[in-house]
């Protein structure tokens, strides 16, 4: 196939699903199966992108065949394909649990938006423009603004309006910062940038630049301390919103972190030594919140929090081994989370609630539930032989090569802190017995659900992949220092966007 | 010219950060609006102000020598299209939940974060409030 289809075709997909769905909006039981069938195609397109990019081509495409540095350019490396078939991959199992129509997934809007964030997510992750994406950033917020409070309780719209306002101050100072690298520059397209950056002679200059990245992306991806928005806001959301939120937002800010300290703004000691202390700061307080919360969503989203520090670790870290560990970290912690909250969901429906107070007893009404929880719950705490296990290691052993022993000694305190709240999830929900019906139980019936085969083919399918990189980590390692490799050698980079047209600079 | 327009764009972001720090959604609202403008602003002065001739070749010529730079306001077209849609989004988002929450005060949002709720045995704080 042609390099040109390749790379548009995981936008085309979600876009046309977006304009057909909307086109259906009388029938939502239609609507649920075009999205379904549109997921499956932008997860075989995104297959084909992925093989195309694994022997490390990197392919690159001018839309509306400007010449690179002055078209938008698309461009996929390993890290980018991989990016985008995690995000496909995440778009059939929702699509698969959301199958039911269940907490408003039956509204008329709902699919569209659904496609369009899958849309704004592929375009983050493939562009070569770094205005463009800032335009794909916004599409991607705009759907989520609309998933986030479209079942219109008093809880998502009070959630929606912090989340709405901090995104959008955010989104504002990326947009500053685009405006202040163009003018320093004269240019957008990022293989341009990494050149013409290095050329600026004030160094003052770009490290504020890079801060000024680091703050937008940072917030995008909840790092210390700008993580407010995300427990305000994200457990308000329906069950399936929640996981693509959860897989897929957080993740756009950690990819376009590492794509602009790979090729933009290669880290700097201080970076480095900056970074690497919101590293720990986000892993430490977000594991700390987890701890003191007593609902499922909220537990589970804090850990999304302390997760990004382990990711950040990478970033600080810079060399081959530990940009690889932050790329499998972002693989394996996107299926376990979206996993996690997929299993959350299915609780909430068998016992009416989410506080792991007034619920209990799973274990016995739905055993394999139990099994199918201890998986992504065990993963993400690290224990081996699951995915977790080998992308914490990935993590763990640059941080011991290179000496920064308090960032390893404060990831594996944190894996350990991270059990603990899983086994208070299993403690509470699953284990001990089912506390004796109160007068509230009866508000509590109405969120009671059927539990469809759908959403067991979705949880299983999730936890079958991560064992399947717990088991056979060889090809995802292999892999992912492949894509570390292609990040730290910026010239294949330049040259598949650029080609050898150096003459324009 | 370019210093009184980074005196303008200074003025307008200080003022926005003064509008989102206050605990009114309506102002945090204009606040944006401001806040996207002075970004807006800022793209136009980094493409740098020294000509506004139009930047259209003439007929048999390829190339251009003095002309205002068409970049920017492509770009900042694009911007404003996009702020315009989240700020319309944002309005109606206000109006839906001062309909349903007759709060315009942000401190005392905390539906979805009630203070005393975390460590209540006999209810979950979500259902207690619906």
């Amino acid at each position: 196939m042609p390099s040109d289809l390749l790379l548009t075709a995981p936008i085309a997909i979600p876009l046309g699903a977006l304009a057909l769905t909307t086109a259906l909006w009388r029938m939502p039981a239609l609507q649920r199966h075009v999205s379904l069938a549109a997921s499956m195609a932008f997860l075989a397109a995104a297959i084909a992108l992925l093989r195309a990019t694994l022997d490390g081509t990197i392919l690159a495409t001018n839309f509306g065949s400007w010449p690179a540095p002055f078209g938008i350019s698309f461009v996929a490396d390993r890290l980018s394909a991989a990016m985008v078939l995690i995000t496909a991959i995440m778009a059939v199992a929702t699509a698969v649990y959301q199958l039911d129509g269940s907490e408003n997934t039956d509204r008329p809007l709902y699919q569209p938006l659904y496609h369009g964030l899958l849309a704004g997510v592929t375009g983050a992750f493939m562009t070569g423009d770094i205005f463009n994406m800032y335009v794909w950033f916004e599409i991607m917020l705009i759907s989520s603004f609309g998933m986030l409070i479209l079942g219109g309780t008093k809880e998502q719209l009070d959630a929606g309006v912090k989340y709405v306002t901090l995104n959008l101050v955010m989104t504002t100072i990326f947009l500053v910062g685009v405006a202040f690298l163009y003018g320093a520059t004269g240019t957008l397209n990022m293989a341009d940038l990494a050149g013409k950056v290095q050329n600026i002679d004030n160094p003052g200059l770009v490290t504020s630049l890079s801060v000024l990245f680091l703050l937008a992306f940072g917030s995008k991806a909840a790092i210390f301390p700008l993580f407010f928005w995300l427990p305000a806001s994200y457990h308000t959301a329906a069950t399936p919103v929640l996981a693509i939120f959860a897989a897929l937002l957080t993740k756009v800010g950690v990819y376009a972190m590492v794509r602009t300290f790979g090729l933009i703004f290669p880290v700097t000691e201080m970076m480095s030594y900056i970074v690497g202390l919101l590293a720990i700061l986000t892993m430490i307080t977000g594991v700390l919140g987890a701890a003191s919360h007593f609902d499922i969503r909220k537990i589970l989203s804090f850990h999304i929090i302390s997760q990004i520090g382990y990711m950040l670790v990478g970033i600080a870290l810079a060399t081959p081994l530990a940009l690889a560990g932050s790329v499998l970290y972002i693989i394996h912690h996107i299926i376990v989370k979206a996993n996690l909250f997929l299993i959350g969901g299915v609780v909430r429906k068998m016992t009416g609630s989410y506080h792991l107070k007034s619920i209990g007893g799973v274990h016995r009404t739905a055993p394999f539930l139990a099994i199918l929880f201890c998986i992504p719950a065990l993963s993400l705490a690290g224990l081996p032989p699951l995915s977790g296990f080998w992308a914490k290691f990935l993590v763990i052993k640059p941080s011991l090569d290179l000496e920064r022993w308090y960032l390893a000694g404060t990831a594996l305190l944190v894996g350990l802190l991270t059990l603990y709240s899983m086994l208070k999830i299993w403690n509470e929900a699953f284990w001990k017995a089912a506390p004796t019906p109160s007068n509230h139980d009866r508000t509590e019936a109405t969120n009671v659900g059927k539990v469809g085969v759908a959403h067991y083919v979705a949880i299983i399918s999730l936890a079958v992949m991560t064992l399947a990189i717990g088991l056979n980590p060889e090809p995802f390692v292999t892999f992912s220092i492949g894509a570390a490799e292609q990040l730290t050698d910026r010239t294949a980079y330049i040259h598949a966007v650029l080609g050898d047209s150096d003459a324009l600079r | 010219m370019e210093p009184l327009y980074v005196l303008a764009i200074a003025v307008m972001a200080g003022v926005a950060a003064y509008l989102l720090m206050s605990r009114n959604v309506l102002r945090m609202v204009l606040g944006l609006l401001l806040l996207g403008n002075s970004a807006n602003l800022t793209i136009f002065v980094a493409g740098r102000m020294k000509s506004s001739l139009p930047p259209l070749v003439s007929a048999g010529e390829t190339t251009i020598a003095v002309s205002a730079n068409p970049l920017p306001q492509a770009l900042i077209l694009t911007a404003i299209v996009i702020s315009f849609s989240l700020t319309a989004f944002t309005v109606v988002m206000l109006q839906r939940s001062h309909a349903r929450l007759h709060i315009i005060d942000t401190d005392d949002m905390r539906f979805a974060e009630p203070e005393s709720a975390e460590i209540n045995l006999q209810s979950s704080p979500r259902e207690a409030k619906q």
